[in-house]
């Protein structure tokens, strides 16, 4: 009798890469409702936009580099990056801005440098800076939180807005963006960069309504909910601790320090945790395994690198938020961050 | 270091990096009792049943052999003796299908049990103590004892190097799922094995020993706990469930903090590990006095329907255990020997089990699904999470896959023990050990190819300086000898009949020295210019068949030799004839071999008609086809000559020798009626007719060369 | 005056940064093989000519001289890619003029056919053949380097070249071989 040959272990956990990414989708999950509710509905036209580009674009990539399809697609890392890009943005822009940002992403950025495994930049913030460079206006267009706006934006609307720029009763998006007193409004980030380049104090700045909670009205429960599906993502094996903590420490560490010797410069580490794409960032961006450093400890100082960055750039650089910025600029260190991270095989240590 | 011993002497348990947790699925096989199943109506006794060499086969076909008579010995290559496991009859030798993954055929000794079980002469011992530790060393490798734990390395050198060590550890964590061997034979023979351990720090001097049980077989912890009371040189150490704790590294790393150094070993740390069964084997080998003969193999797997323990005998093929364990038909079922992380697949059922199976696992495809397609790998970096070693799994892919040699050594690949942790989480698929393995053997393939170059190369310089140096020393005699005979001639002219006799001799050896030294010259010549003489065969052949003095056909041969040489025109080598010349003279070799072949089957016939004429010469049989067969193949090359002459429209030069070679080999086969000539001269004659041929051939060639030697 | 200006400081900056790299030469020369010894620990030293030189090291020396890297068929495409590295040239195929890259194979003497004749030791470069006059040859298997040159001139052709056989412990793990010995009819993970 004769039987089947495998090569060992004959064991396998049954977890793919499919299943890892479709896990990472699921946790984004608490934080695009929190979205929802907050920003209106754009986001949800802005995420079917985004993923079905992504996929079309896959699709003809694949075919192009002549590779069977179906596995390809199969394997759900399109999806993640699609629905990065898609939170990443604010939710009324429009529909050409974010099949712009995924075409170049999943094209470019992707299986130009020989599809997924291969590239060295984290597509979806590729995609990001490319949109923000290209298209400044739009993609600062946030609208304030569904508490300061002066419209409410129905499904009909909305999507008019990212079809159209115009919602059906004719207003632009720059006049939704006016709140409540006739100010437009801006993220908080945006906001505090502002006021503190044009010499307001810190605690002046944080008079605003849109800080009338303790992080920004919106954007706290925003970050807290990815905080809170990266803690799964980290309970469930699928990203380790090393990069979250990391790129928080780097963050809130010279933010502590910031207080402590420039007070009223000084946003505090709170403001810059729970701000912006900080949680995003820290738990699903910055943890995409194929652009990141590859061993704990190695994965710790890509961490701290990208918070770093994200505190110089946010505090004196000339974007509000940073962490696309960080994350590519990061991308590029992981080779020599590998390199002098290599941890010590088994009997090489030096015994005492 | 004083501050670690401490440590452990507390029952300190370390951890090692990454590992994983795997299914245990041990229940399945360690509910019973260790079963005897029949005996099985063939022993398939691999001679190398473990790394290392082979003994020396001691007994033959047809040999009635007793349980526990040794069918191999050392002998000169120092193997491990293999010894029958049971009485019976050696009813062959031959290669059979090894318990190796490549299955590839090995020597094995096929013993056909009588049932009878009848032993040898045992020589028990139960007061060991009073031998000092060579001759037990010896008595251990006498029973053929090698490790039983994994690569099955002798036990005996392991023991050998007396060396002051700290900790003897004894290996009973059997961390691989499903197997419970160990399991078993700690719970049921506890004692023996504690015995075993007390007979191996006798021999190593070694005060303190640390039995590592990983904490998911509390049965055993138990059951050796109470075989160690009373002895507090013993410790049992309860050791956390994870895979792969049981590798002999991390279990040191796990009892005593230390790391064996990369491509060193547990005794440069002042360690020494056995696996409990080894233990419980050498307790067999000297107080019993039994040799290796049988162990635990562990029948699992949910395709069995009677998983169990048994005590298999050494050479019981997997079909027959199989078979006791009422095993299901798969349809693509897999059989692997050794445990689903580490364990290979068996192409056949026919393999034996050897002294380092542990293992038969017949799984069902539901059970341990084979691994989808490969993936490309999107660096998730949990191989290099789970590696016990602290490598990168990732990066030894990449480079493995490159081939990259050089970088796969720098990135520590030999540290690798294949435990399968990192190809067992990577979520895509991929066979990362698989590709391990095979950039180790091809690494070690290429160091054997480059060290054997290595010798080819001294070798063949060494060669060429010989050479050179016979030439020197060929002209050093010349130049003497000729000295001599001037010397001699004016020795002629001074006094007559004294220098007659005394020169006559002499002068006669220089003439012979001298023919001598210049075919030897010219042959050398030839030789290193790649260069075959045509006219020198013929003319030696010729000399050969007439058999007449050495020396003096020598002499004709090198001064026929000599000739050929001097019509030759002598130059610098001219490459591309020569490269031309080899080219022709291989495709006429190949058109001789394969017209042998055709010739070969054509001879067979002519042989069974020569035996219907001879019928009385059954016993020369051997001799008589040889005959023949050199008949043909003279015949065969005959013909391949002259077809060739054909071609080559040279009739004249052929058809002399052809007439010349019908002669000589017609007497050859009117002489095989007188089958009472002896072997040689059958030998002989076969030869001159093949050499003839061959010259034919060779002939023929020339003339179709027409800038080579026309004087032939 | 500015062109002579000009000049002379172009002058004297060429003079000094000679000076530097002619220092640097000499100061940070590296001593390495010479380069015959370079290519000939690359060939397989199986000295059987088939390049049309007597031996490796000979084609060392014409590599050395400008012949080309790829007419050793033992070596194969291996050796051709390495010498490319070394010469620093392109790696081309190898020259079917000088045979074709085999299985490695080592020369086995048909012992009861021999008759002693010594040619075969003769030819051996690397003096891997045993014997006498007029008694039987054999060969020494682990220092065959395959070369055939012993074949041709055994006047009664009782030399063979048999492929190297494959032992566990040579075994590349080529689980595909495995299958298709035994006649497993399945797809392989590979």
């Amino acid at each position: 009798m004769s039987f089947r040959i495998a090569p060992s272990p004959h064991g396998h956990v049954q977890r793919a890469t499919s299943d890892v990414m479709r896990w990472v989708v699921l946790a984004l999950l608490p934080g695009v409702i929190v979205q929802l509710v907050f920003f209106g509905w754009g986001v949800l036209f802005q995420l079917v936009l985004a993923i079905s580009t992504a996929y079309v674009c896959e699709a003809l990539c694949v075919q192009a580099r002549d590779r069977a399809a179906w596995p390809v697609l199969k394997d759900n890392t399109a999806l993640v990056t699609a629905s990065l890009l898609a939170l990443s943005i604010p939710p009324l822009t429009p529909w050409w801005v974010i099949v712009i940002g995924v075409i170049f992403a999943i094209v470019v950025v992707k299986h130009v440098y020989g599809g997924v495994g291969q590239n060295i930049f984290n597509p979806a913030m590729a995609g990001y800076v490319l949109l923000l460079v290209s298209f400044p206006v739009q993609m600062t267009s946030w609208l304030p939180p569904m508490q300061l706006s002066q419209y409410s934006l129905g499904l009909w609307d909305s999507l008019h807005v990212i079809l159209f720029e115009f919602t059906p009763d004719g207003y632009s998006v720059e006049q939704l963006r006016t709140s409540v007193d006739g100010i437009t409004m801006a993220t908080p980030l945006d906001s505090a960069k502002t006021d503190l380049s044009l010499g307001y104090t810190a605690s002046e700045a944080l008079q605003k309504p849109i800080f009338s909670d303790f992080a920004g009205l919106g954007w706290q429960w925003l970050n807290l909910a990815y905080l809170a599906g990266g803690l799964l993502l980290i309970k469930l094996r699928i990203i380790s601790w090393h990069i979250p903590l990391g790129l928080l420490l780097g963050l809130c560490v010279p933010a502590l320090l910031q207080v402590a010797f420039a007070p009223d410069t000084s946003i505090g580490p709170l403001i810059h945790a729970l701000s912006g794409a900080t949680m995003l960032g820290a738990f699903f961006i910055a943890t995409d395994p194929v652009s990141a450093a590859t061993s704990n400890r190695g994965r710790l100082y890509f961490g701290l690198l990208i918070g770093v960055l994200v505190f110089l750039i946010r505090t004196w650089g000339g974007y509000p938020d940073a962490i696309a910025f960080a994350v590519l600029l990061a991308n590029m260190c992981v080779p020599v961050i590998d390199k002098y991270t290599k941890p010590t095989a088994y009997g090489h240590r030096r015994e005492s | 270091m004083q501050r670690s011993k401490a440590q452990i002497e507390q029952g300190h348990i370390w951890t090692f990096p990454g590992g994983i947790h795997p299914p245990q699925r041990k229940t399945l096989s360690n509910a019973s009792a260790i079963a005897r199943p029949p005996l099985p109506p063939q022993l398939v006794l691999l001679v190398r049943q473990h790394i290392g060499q082979a003994g020396d086969i001691q007994v033959q076909v047809g040999d009635q052999v007793l349980k526990g008579q040794p069918l191999t010995a050392s002998g000169a290559s120092r193997g491990l003796p293999l010894h029958a496991p049971t009485s019976g009859l050696v009813t062959a030798i031959e290669e059979r299908p090894s318990a190796h993954p490549s299955a590839l055929p090995e020597l094995a000794v096929m013993i056909t049990p009588d049932g009878e079980e009848r032993w040898i002469e045992r020589q028990p011992l139960r007061n060991y103590q009073q031998l000092d530790a060579a001759s037990l060393i010896d008595l251990i490798q006498q029973a053929g004892i090698a490790g039983l734990g994994g690569a099955g390395f002798p036990t005996a050198q392991k023991l050998a190097p007396q060396k002051p060590l700290d900790y003897l550890i004894i290996n009973g964590v059997e961390c691989e799922p499903y197997i419970t061997a160990d399991d078993r034979l700690m719970r049921e023979y506890a004692a023996d094995i504690v015995a075993g351990i007390e007979i191996l720090q006798h021999i190593t001097h070694i005060e303190r020993v640390l039995i590592g049980i990983e904490d998911n077989k509390p049965e055993a912890i138990m059951a050796m706990r109470e075989a160690c009371q009373n002895k507090p040189q013993l410790s049992v150490r309860e050791v956390p469930t994870k895979y792969p704790s049981g590798g002999e590294k991390q279990l040191i790393q796990l009892l005593t903090g230390r790391q064996v150094p990369s491509r060193g070993l547990p005794i440069d740390i002042g360690l020494l590990v056995q696996n409990v069964g080894t233990a419980f084997a050498v307790k067999r080998a000297i107080i019993d006095g039994e040799p290796l003969l049988e162990r635990v193999v562990t029948l699992t797997g949910e395709a069995l329907q009677r998983p169990g323990n048994v005590w298999a005998l050494l050479g019981t093929p997997v079909k027959h255990l199989l078979h006791y364990a009422e095993y299901q038909p798969q349809s693509n079922g897999k059989i692997i020997m050794g445990g689903p992380m580490m364990g290979f697949t068996l192409p056949t059922d026919a393999v034996p089990i050897v002294k380092i199976s542990n293992c038969v696992l017949a799984p069902t495809t539901q059970e341990l699904p084979d691994s989808g397609a490969e993936m490309p790998c999107i660096r998730c970096g949990a191989c290099a999470d789970v590696c016990p070693a602290s490598l990168l799994p990732q990066q030894l892919q990449w480079l493995a896959k490159a081939k990259d040699y050089d970088a796969l050594d720098e990135h520590n690949l030999f540290d690798c023990i294949e435990c399968g942790a990192c190809a067992y989480v990577c979520p895509s698929d991929i066979p990362l050990v698989h590709y391990y393995r095979q950039a180790k053997a091809e690494i070690r393939q290429v160091a054997r190819e480059k060290a054997k170059a290595e010798i080819a190369r001294e070798r063949f310089e060494a060669r060429q300086a010989r050479l050179e140096r016979e030439k020197e020393e060929r002209l050093a005699r010349h130049r003497k000898a000729s000295a001599a005979r001037q010397a001699a001639q004016a020795d002629t002219g001074n006094d007559g009949d004294n220098a007659k006799a005394n020169t006559g001799e002499p002068s006669a050896a220089v003439k012979a020295a001298l023919a001598r030294a210049k075919a030897k010259k010219q042959a050398q010549q030839a030789g290193a210019e790649n260069e075959v003489d045509v006219k020198t065969d013929s003319d030696e052949k010729q000399t050969a068949t007439t058999k007449t003095d050495d020396k003096s056909a020598a002499v004709a041969a090198a001064i026929a030799r000599a000739k050929a040489k001097k019509a030759k025109p002598d130059g610098s080598p001219d490459n591309s004839e020569m490269a031309r010349l080899r080219e022709q003279r291989k495709a006429e070799a190949r058109q001789r071999k394969a017209e042998r072949e055709q010739q070969a089957e054509q001879q067979q016939a002519a042989k069974t008609t020569t035996h219907d004429e001879a019928p009385q010469q059954a016993s020369d049989d051997k001799r008589q086809a040889a005959v023949q067969a050199a008949i043909a193949r003279a015949k065969a090359k005959k013909q391949a000559a002259q077809a060739q002459t054909d071609v080559a429209k040279n009739d004249a030069a052929s058809n002399p020798t052809n007439s010349d070679e019908s002669a000589d080999s017609n007497p050859a086969s009117t002489d095989k009626p007188a089958t009472d000539d002896d072997r040689k001269q059958a030998a002989i004659k076969a030869a001159i007719a093949r050499a003839k041929a061959k010259k034919q051939a060779a002939q023929s060639s020339t003339t179709q060369q027409p800038q080579d030697d026309n004087d032939s | 005056m500015s062109v002579l200006t000009a000049i002379i400081v172009i002058g004297v900056l060429a003079l000094v940064f000679g000076i530097v790299l002619g220092f640097a030469a000499v100061r940070f020369h590296v001593e390495s093989d010479p380069i015959v010894d370079q290519i000939d620990a690359i060939l397989p030293q199986t000295q059987c000519g088939q390049c049309g030189y007597p031996g490796c090291r000979p084609y060392a020396e014409a590599i050395a001289n400008g012949d080309d890297i790829n007419k050793c068929p033992p070596g194969g495409e291996a050796t051709i890619k390495q010498l490319a590295d070394l010469m620093g040239v392109e790696a081309k195929p190898l020259d079917a003029a000088h045979g074709e890259e085999d299985v490695k194979r080592v020369a086995v003497i048909r012992e009861d056919e021999c008759i002693g004749c010594t040619k075969c030791i003769q030819a051996c470069p690397v003096d891997a053949i045993l014997g006498a006059a007029r008694h039987m040859h054999t060969v020494i298997e682990h220092e065959c380097t395959g070369c055939d040159l012993c074949v041709e001139p055994c006047p009664v052709d009782c030399i063979d070249m048999v492929p190297v056989e494959t032992r566990p412990e040579t075994w590349q793990w080529n689980l595909k071989q495995v299958a298709e010995s035994h006649g497993i009819p399945v797809k392989m993970v590979e």
